[in-house]
C-alpha cells in the first residue's frame, strides 16, 4: 500500500503530472489531494532547487508545500530552506517544527516514519509503556510475516497485558 | 593520552582473531546521539560546543564499563594528529576536518571511541575484530545506558533518537562489518554483490567510510535504514547477509586454487617479493599487494608472515602513520621511499613456501 507523500496515510489519490514531457506520479491521501489540487495551477512549472535529498518524493512535496521553505525554527533560528541546502537539521525542536514536511522525506529514506527501537530509561513510565507497545506491534508483525507463530501468540499476550494496564481498547487489526 | 604510544601498537582490532576473521577484519558498530538542551554541532557557535563538549567530557572520562579512558582534543591536534587518528578508525574524517572545541574519549585497547562534536554531539563507537556484531552490540548499549544515567538525550516517540541528519534519526545506529573480499575482486563477482546489497538496502563503502575508496579489496557493509527497525532487526539483517559473502568469498577463493593453484602462488609470491624488495611504493600499490598477500596466507600460500603482521602493515603504512613513526614530515615521493623501507624492515625475506 502506497503512502500519502505528504503526511503518510494511505494513499488513495495517485496524480500523473507531465512536466516538460516527463512523467511524475504524485500519490496523496484525499485531505492532501484535495489541498493540492486547490493549491496549484495545472501546468506550472517547479524551480530547479539545489536540495540535499533530491528525491521524487521530495519534489512531490515541494510542490505540496510551495511556499513553506520559510518554516523557521524559533529555538535555532534555521528554516526549512537551510536544512534542504545543507542537509543537516539546528536543533531537536526543528523534528518538531518541521514535522510536516520531515514526514515524507523520512518516508522516503527510511521507508517508515514511527521508531521502535530503543528508548531512553529516563522517558516517563507511561510513557515508556505506550512505546513498548509501539515495539511489541512491530515486532509481532515481524512475527507473523516470518510465520514463527509461537512468539506471534507470546507477543499477542503481552500486547493484551500491556493494553490492559494502559486501559486501552484492544482493537484487532 | 599520548600518540606516540598508539604509534607503535596496533589496535586490538587488528588482532586478525575473532570468528571468519580470514574474511571478516572487524565489526564495528556505533549509535549517534543528542543532548536535548543544546543546538546539534553544525548549527552551534564555538562557545555552545565547548560547553557541550565540558558537560560530554565528564561525562565520559567517568565511564566505569569501558576500562579507563584516555581523552583527546582533537580542536587543539595538528593535521597530522588528527589524519593519523582517522587512519587508525578512531575518529571520522568528518571529525577531523571539522571546527570548534571537539575532542575523543579513546578506550586503551582502542575497542571504544566517543566522539564529541562531530556531526552530532556524541558519536559511541565500538570495534571488534572478526565476526561479532553481537558482542560490540551489547558493549555499545551497555555504554550508552551507562551515560544516559547522567545526560538527557534528545529523543521523541515519533523519531526516537534526534540526530543533525535525518538520515541517522530513529535508533542511531550504524552497524558494520569490514569485510577482505579479494577474489570476488579479482574475478569480478564483486559486483553481484553488489547489486544484491542494494536491493537489501544495505550501503558498502571503502576502508574509512563513506566516500572512501575499497583499497586493498576492504569492504564495508552497513545499515542504511535507523528508522522504523529496532536495533535488533537491524543487525539481524545484517546477520543474514554476511556469511552469505564469506561463503561466496571463500568458494571462488577455493575455485581459483583449483583451477589454477599455480598462477595464484605465483601472484601472491611476486606480491610478496615487491613488498619486501620495493624501493619506493605507493600507499595505494601496498594496499593492493598487502591483500594478495592477506589472502595467500589464508589459502596456505604464504609463509612466514602472520595475518595481525598484515593487518596491521595495513594501517602503518598509511601516510600519516608513517610520518608519525619516522618523526618527521614527508612529502609525497619521500613518503613512498620511507614506506618502501619500513616495508622491507618488517618482511625480512623469507624462502618460498614450496609446492
Amino acid at each position: 500500500m502506497r503512502k500519502c507523500r505528504r503526511c503518510t496515510k494511505p494513499a488513495t489519490l495517485h496524480i500523473t503530472e507531465i512536466r516538460d514531457g516527463e512523467v511524475q506520479a504524485l500519490h496523496l491521501c484525499e485531505s492532501c489531494a484535495q489541498d493540492y489540487l486547490s493549491n496549484v495551477d495545472v501546468g506550472e512549472t517547479v524551480d530547479e532547487e539545489d536540495v540535499a535529498f533530491g528525491t521524487q518524493a521530495d519534489e512531490d512535496v515541494d510542490e505540496v508545500f510551495e511556499g513553506a521553505d520559510d518554516l523557521k525554527c524559533e529555538n535555532c533560528g534555521i528554516t526549512f530552506k537551510q536544512f534542504r541546502s545543507q542537509g543537516r537539521l539546528g536543533c531537536p525542536n526543528d523534528y518538531i517544527v518541521f514535522r510536516e514536511r520531515l514526514l515524507p522525506l523520512l518516508e522516503s529514506i527510511h521507508g517508515e516514519t514511527q521508531h521502535v527501537g530503543k528508548c531512553p530509561q529516563h522517558t516517563p513510565d507511561a510513557s515508556r509503556k505506550q512505546y513498548e507497545l509501539i515495539r511489541l506491534r512491530n515486532d509481532l508483525r515481524s512475527a507473523v510475516e516470518s510465520e514463527s507463530y509461537e512468539d506471534a501468540a507470546r507477543l499477542r499476550d503481552e500486547i493484551q497485558a500491556l493494553e490492559n494496564q494502559l486501559g486501552i481498547e484492544s482493537g484487532e487489526e | 593520552m599520548d600518540l606516540e604510544t598508539l604509534t607503535v601498537t596496533s589496535g586490538e582490532w587488528l588482532r586478525g582473531t575473532g570468528p571468519d576473521s580470514d574474511i571478516v577484519v572487524s565489526s564495528r558498530i556505533r549509535l549517534a546521539r543528542n543532548l536535548a538542551q543544546f543546538p546539534f554541532p553544525p548549527q552551534a557557535d564555538d562557545g555552545t560546543r565547548m560547553e557541550i563538549e565540558q558537560v560530554l567530557r565528564r561525562r565520559v572520562e567517568s565511564l566505569s564499563c569501558t576500562g579507563r579512558l584516555g581523552y583527546i582534543s582533537v580542536d587543539s591536534l595538528d593535521q597530522l594528529d588528527r589524519q593519523f587518528l582517522v587512519e587508525r578508525q578512531l575518529i571520522s574524517r568528518e571529525h577531523a576536518e571539522t571546527h570548534g572545541p571537539r575532542g575523543v574519549g579513546i578506550g586503551s585497547e582502542e575497542n571504544v571511541s566517543l566522539m564529541i562534536n562531530e556531526e552530532d554531539h556524541l558519536r559511541i563507537q565500538v570495534l571488534r575484530s572478526g565476526y561479532s556484531l553481537d558482542e560490540c552490540w551489547n558493549d555499545i548499549n551497555r555504554i550508552d545506558d551507562a551515560l544516559e544515567e547522567h545526560v538527557t538525550y534528545a529523543f521523541s516517540e515519533e523519531f526516537g533518537y534526534l540526530t543533525s541528519c535525518p538520515t541517522n534519526c530513529g535508533t542511531g545506529i550504524r552497524a558494520s562489518v569490514m569485510l577482505h573480499l579479494p577474489a570476488l575482486v579479482l574475478t569480478k563477482e564483486i559486483q553481484k554483490v553488489f547489486q544484491a546489497l542494494q536491493k537489501i538496502s544495505l550501503a558498502v563503502r571503502g576502508l574509512y567510510g563513506e566516500g572512501s575508496q575499497a583499497m586493498g579489496d576492504f569492504y564495508q557493509i552497513s545499515n542504511q535504514v535507523t528508522l522504523g527497525q529496532s536495533e535488533d532487526q537491524i543487525i539481524s539483517k545484517l546477520k543474514e547477509v554476511v556469511p552469505n559473502i564469506i561463503a561466496y568469498e571463500r568458494r571462488v577463493r577455493k575455485a581459483l586454487v583449483k583451477e589454477n593453484r599455480q598462477r595464484l602462488h605465483d601472484q601472491v609470491s611476486r606480491a610478496f617479493g615487491i613488498l619486501q624488495s620495493a624501493q619506493t611504493i605507493t600507499s595505494e600499490e601496498t594496499m593492493h599487494l598487502l591483500s594478495s598477500v592477506r589472502m595467500g596466507i589464508n589459502l596456505g600460500l604464504v609463509e612466514g608472515i602472520e595475518i595481525p603482521t598484515v593487518n596491521e602493515l595495513f594501517i602503518h603504512t598509511q601516510p600519516a602513520h608513517l610520518q608519525k613513526l619516522r618523526h618527521e614530515m614527508l612529502e609525497s615521493a619521500e613518503r613512498n621511499v620511507a614506506r618502501a623501507a619500513y616495508l622491507r624492515q618488517r618482511l625480512a625475506r623469507q624462502e618460498p613456501h614450496e609446492n
